[in-house]
């Protein structure tokens, strides 16, 4: 049997062209990008030539780049860093209520610290309103945090319209770019960003390497001390493999980002609405429009996102669903809750996301099976209406 | 077939083919518990002859821990007097499945839950309680 992953908001498979460009820096090319040798020499050259591009990619400089781990480490570096760096200018952060838990921890972590954050709220197709942004603004206001696209529910917000109110306050603003990042195009310019977190494991680079965006002139306090290395700003030997890894992912998504974009939006349109007319009582969450072109997220009424999900796994179909029962929370997805989706209905949602080895042919296998699927747990459904089918 | 990371093979079985699903048509007694805004509800009706379970069906809405302890409880208590079945814990279900992930082990109380309000109810019209 075929497997067919649709998981690649998790992770995407490293492309084979980025382990190949790896291998030679995890045997021969050895050096430390710090070192004054030639061994030195070469691990800095491969590191600015990966920085370079992929900076030329977002229409930044290489100096604006700091490698990190990923886009965890880089969303708290970020809002960590620049809030203490301004704690005597203010102590509010504004950000929404549908961040990654990255963004909403160290925003709750701050709290605790002295700072106040208001989560804005947003509409029942995930849109954060440009103009609360601005009515939230206050004398204290240092920081703005708004995602670019969403994890879940693939809601692309309106990061240009939000960076010109953040601009037109004087307000720092960052955007976590994780989901968006070499799947549409972002120019940190034309965005108004200050601050990118970018993560290389969603764009088919290895994992455990990440930047952020850090525009010239805002300054932030590292999160890791003890070195020199990327201007001060992150302590901590340079991970040479990733970053080569990550610079040839960013050049494969720009020989092939907009045919993917097309693409997959095809797909996914597809799966959508074939999924919601082989499905009575299912709904699509997210924006029917903004959103990314990989995200498809459906409600399904009175079954649990667990089940679909194992006996989709059964099938060799990987999925992911905002169910509790798969977080240790026990709590359904912050972000469904956050589009008013009833508790019932946010348990019953799954999530698929294409990548660029999604084929036709998987999205009609899906299409397949899923409403016998829906239908085999609606019918030991206590919540079912009698006689309710797919 | 596909391994499935999270759960055993017993308790995929007990998933992917449960026992006594349905409704009972003429059930002496009838219990829920949990509900849909934690994610699980599970509905069991009783058939009871001479103080003994002769017949059990169960409906849940849950995820894969919920359906799997609903049908091997309903298993393990058919047959059974009405003490027996209340002497029948959530534990024992779980050992029977061969273990539970710990963070599911609550969901084992659902159909121990939903069984002893299927009993209450059967004690209540025949006024037992």
């Amino acid at each position: 049997m075929k497997r067919i992953y649709l998981d690649h908001a998790a992770t995407t498979p490293t492309a084979p062209e980025v382990a190949q460009a790896m291998l030679p820096y995890l045997s021969g090319v050895y050096g430390n990008a710090s070192s004054l040798h030639s061994f030195g020499l070469e691990a800095r050259t491969a590191v600015e030539e990966a920085r370079a591009r992929i900076a030329s990619f977002m229409g930044a400089k290489p100096e604006e780049i700091v490698f990190t781990s990923g886009g965890t480490e880089s969303d708290n570096f970020i809002i960590k860093g620049f809030a203490l760096s301004r704690r005597n200018k203010g102590n509010h952060i504004i950000t929404s209520s549908i961040e990654h838990h990255a963004v909403l921890e160290t925003c709750k972590f701050l709290q605790g610290q002295g700072f106040s954050v208001t989560y804005l709220p947003v509409d029942e197709n995930g849109l954060v309103n440009p103009d609360d942004v601005k009515k939230a603004i206050t004398a204290e206001t240092i920081l703005i945090s708004v995602m670019h696209g969403n994890n879940e529910i693939g809601t692309i917000e309106p990061i240009a319209e939000i960076g010109a109110v953040a601009r037109e306050h004087g307000v720092a603003f960052h955007s976590d770019a994780v989901q968006t990042f070499g799947h549409i195009p972002i120019d940190v310019n034309d965005l108004q960003v200050d601050f990118l977190s970018v993560s290389a494991h969603k764009l088919y680079g290895p994992k455990g390497i990440g930047l952020t965006y850090v525009r010239n002139g805002m300054k932030i306090i590292p999160l890791l001390h003890g070195g020199d290395q990327e201007r001060r700003r992150r302590a901590s030997t340079l991970n040479i493999p990733g970053i080569v890894g990550f610079g040839r992912a960013v050049e494969l998504a720009g020989s092939d980002m907009r045919a993917e974009l097309s693409r997959q939006s095809v797909l996914r349109d597809r799966l959508a609405s074939g999924l919601l007319s082989a499905v009575e009582d299912s709904r699509l969450n997210g924006h029917p429009i903004r959103r990314l072109p990989n995200n498809v997220n459906i409600s399904f009424a009175f079954v649990e996102g667990e089940g679909l999900l194992l006996n989709l796994d059964m099938e060799g179909i990987a999925v992911s669903t905002g169910s509790a029962c798969t977080s240790s929370s026990l709590e359904p997805s912050h972000v469904l809750a956050a589009i008013g989706l009833p508790v019932e209905l946010a348990h019953g949602s799954l999530r698929f996301s294409l990548g660029r080895d999604t084929t036709q042919q998987d999205i009609e296998r899906v299409l397949q099976v899923m409403p016998g699927i829906v239908y085999r747990l609606r019918a030991m459904s206590p919540l079912a209406r009698k006689g309710a089918t797919a | 077939m596909t391994q499935t990371g999270a759960y055993n093979d017993k308790v995929m079985d007990h998933f992917r083919n449960p026992r006594n699903v349905g409704e009972l048509e003429h059930p002496d007694g009838v219990g829920t518990a949990g509900n849909p805004v934690c994610g699980d509800i599970m509905e069991i009706s009783i058939q009871v002859e001479d103080d003994v379970i002769k017949d059990v069906r169960f409906r849940t809405f849950g995820c894969g821990a919920a359906i799997a302890t609903s049908s091997m409880t309903t298993e393990m208590v058919k047959g059974k007097t009405i003490d027996e079945a209340l002497a029948v814990s959530n534990k024992a279900v779980a050992e029977a499945l061969g273990g539970l992930p710990p963070i599911k082990m609550h969901c084992s109380v659902l159909a121990e839950e939903a069984l002893r309000s299927a009993i209450d109810d059967y004690r209540r019209r025949n006024g037992k309680s």
